[in-house]
């Protein structure tokens, strides 16, 4: 387990900090919110180039700082691997040396994937020989990623590390962090203000807003909460649904989750393959008949959970339970009325096959993960 | 009128090269001290310490001859422990030439070393420290490597100047043929000796093309540094 308690102000009536939250000992915990909400402060603290007013950071058994004890480990010591935004490689040294740079200085008994291995992991092999400033962005990352795992860290701190790449990049580096994750067997702290990461990456998310942690726990669990403006709040709203791919039916891929199967368009890979969609609530409508003669090629009975308001007045958020999975649908308030929707009531789900987003379909998760 | 040098003539240039690769030799290591405290130090005395270092560039030269004289003759509170307990003396030396030539080039060196101090990014420091790199280990590995343009700038900008450093040198040292007549003096010399215009000529050509050859020289590196860092992709 990691826990994180700080409080910290930036002068003296700047920006304050206070924040506590544990983290799982393995998986992804995502610390999300807006710029400036103080989620880049908290990740310097844990790193220890920032040196917090008060607080308490232990990874498992190791204390990294506790100002209450005077302890404050010093960042060289406190194997906590950091990928920065912009990918801090070293200019003058090649990409082999950049990525020995830690490994050199690991204690001799730290283990961790070997060089190799990491190399292979990352497709970076044809880089080896070459300097920093000839490689593309995305690639930097790879190498800065590379870098950070192979100095045998005891927990990997990534400070939006896909935020200064463009889509195409991003896109290129995910699926590198997305093994990454899975190989090193490290908890991973994780900072963005980008919900696609969150999609890809997350277990465990902390919301933060205002220097503040709004609220904590499973990314999935958090995604069906109504109350969060800063999930329920967006245009992407929506579930956050586990999935394992089932079968091909006539060119569409067959989905099955707890309580139902969900026909796509996406083919996010073989059968067996597990992953995770984000089912936006403004894609999801709601019939209180079985309806007939609709294109629609998802009609999933359910019953009504519970009705909210939605962030505008004029709209609602409507959970459906689907057996033991809850959807999320966001519908007017005049539907809500007009068809009489209340808590109990059995109605159908509808979604369309083709609104799901291939690109958040794409990151398969291997078994027994998340 | 002859257009080689002269053995005596030889001689100046051979000692003006020495005393300016001495000079920068002595003030290169406290130069990158200095520059560090300036660049990173937060000390009290920091405004204080950069005034003091700058000082030979706005005192005439020939006050920090006297100054050093005051300071370094074998009368003086360095000079005279100097020459009881080690039995060194630099006033009338090519030591002491190599001493004023360092005291009057250090703001120089230590300019082009805090230029190119400032110019590294402190966020690779920060990454090698998360990388277990202690302070030491640090500077030598991250540091030192990406501030060494700056480094190598101020040593070839200071040799440049050494050649041609003439007042604090006649002051401290005196312009003594074969000890501290160094090219400057030696055109100064020429001057002031009927016949000698035919010597202060080539003694002036000699120092010209010694300036030229620094300059390209200093451009060269900077270059091929560029390349070595990564600047250049």
């Amino acid at each position: 387990m990691i826990g994180v308690a700080l409080r910290h102000r930036f002068g003296r009536a700047g920006f304050a900090l206070d924040v506590a939250f544990d983290a799982p000992p393995a998986g992804v915990t995502m610390l999300f919110g807006p710029s400036g909400c103080g989620k880049s402060t908290i990740l310097s603290a844990v790193a220890g180039l920032l040196r917090p007013d008060a607080g308490r950071v232990a990874v498992g058994e190791a204390v990294l700082l506790d100002t209450a004890r005077r302890i404050c480990v010093a960042p060289e010591h406190r194997r906590c691997g950091v990928v920065f935004q912009e990918a801090r490689l070293f200019p003058h040294l090649s990409v082999e040396t950049n990525l020995r740079y830690g490994l050199k200085r690991a204690p001799a008994d730290a283990a961790g994937p070997g060089f190799e291995e990491v190399v292979a992991l990352l497709g970076i092999g044809h880089l080896l020989a070459r300097r920093p400033a000839g490689l593309s962005g995305g690639e930097r990352q790879r190498v800065a990623l590379g870098r950070a795992l192979l100095s045998r860290p005891r927990l990997l701190l990534m400070d939006e590390p896909l935020a200064a790449l463009d889509a195409a990049r991003r896109a290129e580096v995910l699926p590198f962090l997305a093994r990454l994750r899975d190989v090193a067997g490290l908890p991973i702290l994780y900072v963005t203000h980008a919900l696609e990461e969150v999609d890809a990456l997350a277990d465990h998310l902390v919301l933060l807003e205002a220097g503040r942690v709004v609220a904590a726990g499973p990314a999935e669990a958090l995604s069906m909460r109504t109350d969060l403006p800063l999930l329920a709040g967006r245009r992407d709203a929506g579930v956050l649904l586990a999935c394992t791919v089932r079968r091909a039916v006539g060119g569409l891929t067959a989905l099955g989750f707890a309580g139902g199967e969900l026909l796509t368009t996406a083919r996010p890979g073989p059968e067996g393959t597990r992953l995770r969609i984000r089912l936006r609530a403004r894609d999801i409508a709601i019939a209180t008949e079985e309806p007939r003669g609709l294109s629609t090629q998802n009609i999933l009975p359910a019953t009504v959970a519970d009705i909210t308001p939605g962030g505008d007045p004029a709209e609602a958020f409507v959970r459906l339970a689907v057996g033991p999975t809850l959807l999320l649908a966001r519908i007017t308030q005049g539907s809500v009325e007009r068809l009489a929707l209340r808590p109990g009531l059995p109605v159908w789900a509808l979604l369309k096959a083709v609104t799901f987003d291939h690109r958040l379909a794409a990151l398969p998760r291997p078994e027994g993960d998340a | 009128m002859s257009v080689w040098l002269s053995p005596e003539e030889w001689t100046a240039v051979r000692l003006s090269l020495e005393v300016a690769t001495r000079s920068v030799a002595v003030s290169l290591l406290p130069a990158v001290g200095v520059a560090w405290l300036l660049a990173r130090g937060r000390f009290p005395g920091r405004i204080l310490l950069d005034a003091l270092v700058h000082l030979p560039l706005v005192v005439p030269p020939v006050v920090v001859g006297w100054g050093l004289l005051m300071l370094f003759g074998i009368r003086g509170p360095i000079g005279a422990p100097l020459h009881e307990w080690f039995g060194i003396r630099l006033v009338f030396t090519t030591e002491g030439a190599a001493l004023a030539t360092a005291v009057m080039s250090f703001p120089l060196i230590v300019r082009a070393v805090r230029l190119g101090l400032e110019g590294v990014d402190e966020g690779l420091e920060a990454a090698a420290r998360t990388l277990g790199a202690g302070p030491v280990d640090r500077f030598l590995t991250v540091t030192l490597p990406l501030m060494s343009p700056g480094i190598l700038a101020g040593a070839v900008t200071a040799f440049a100047a050494g050649l041609g450093e003439f007042g604090a040198v006649i002051t401290f040292a005196s312009n003594i043929p074969g000890e501290t007549q160094t090219l400057p003096l030696a055109i100064y010399a020429a001057t002031q000796t009927p016949g000698g215009e035919a010597v202060a000529a080539r003694l002036a050509f000699v120092s010209f093309t010694l300036a030229v050859c620094g300059l390209l020289l200093a451009e060269l590196i900077a270059r091929r540094m560029g390349r070595l860092l990564g600047r250049a992709a």
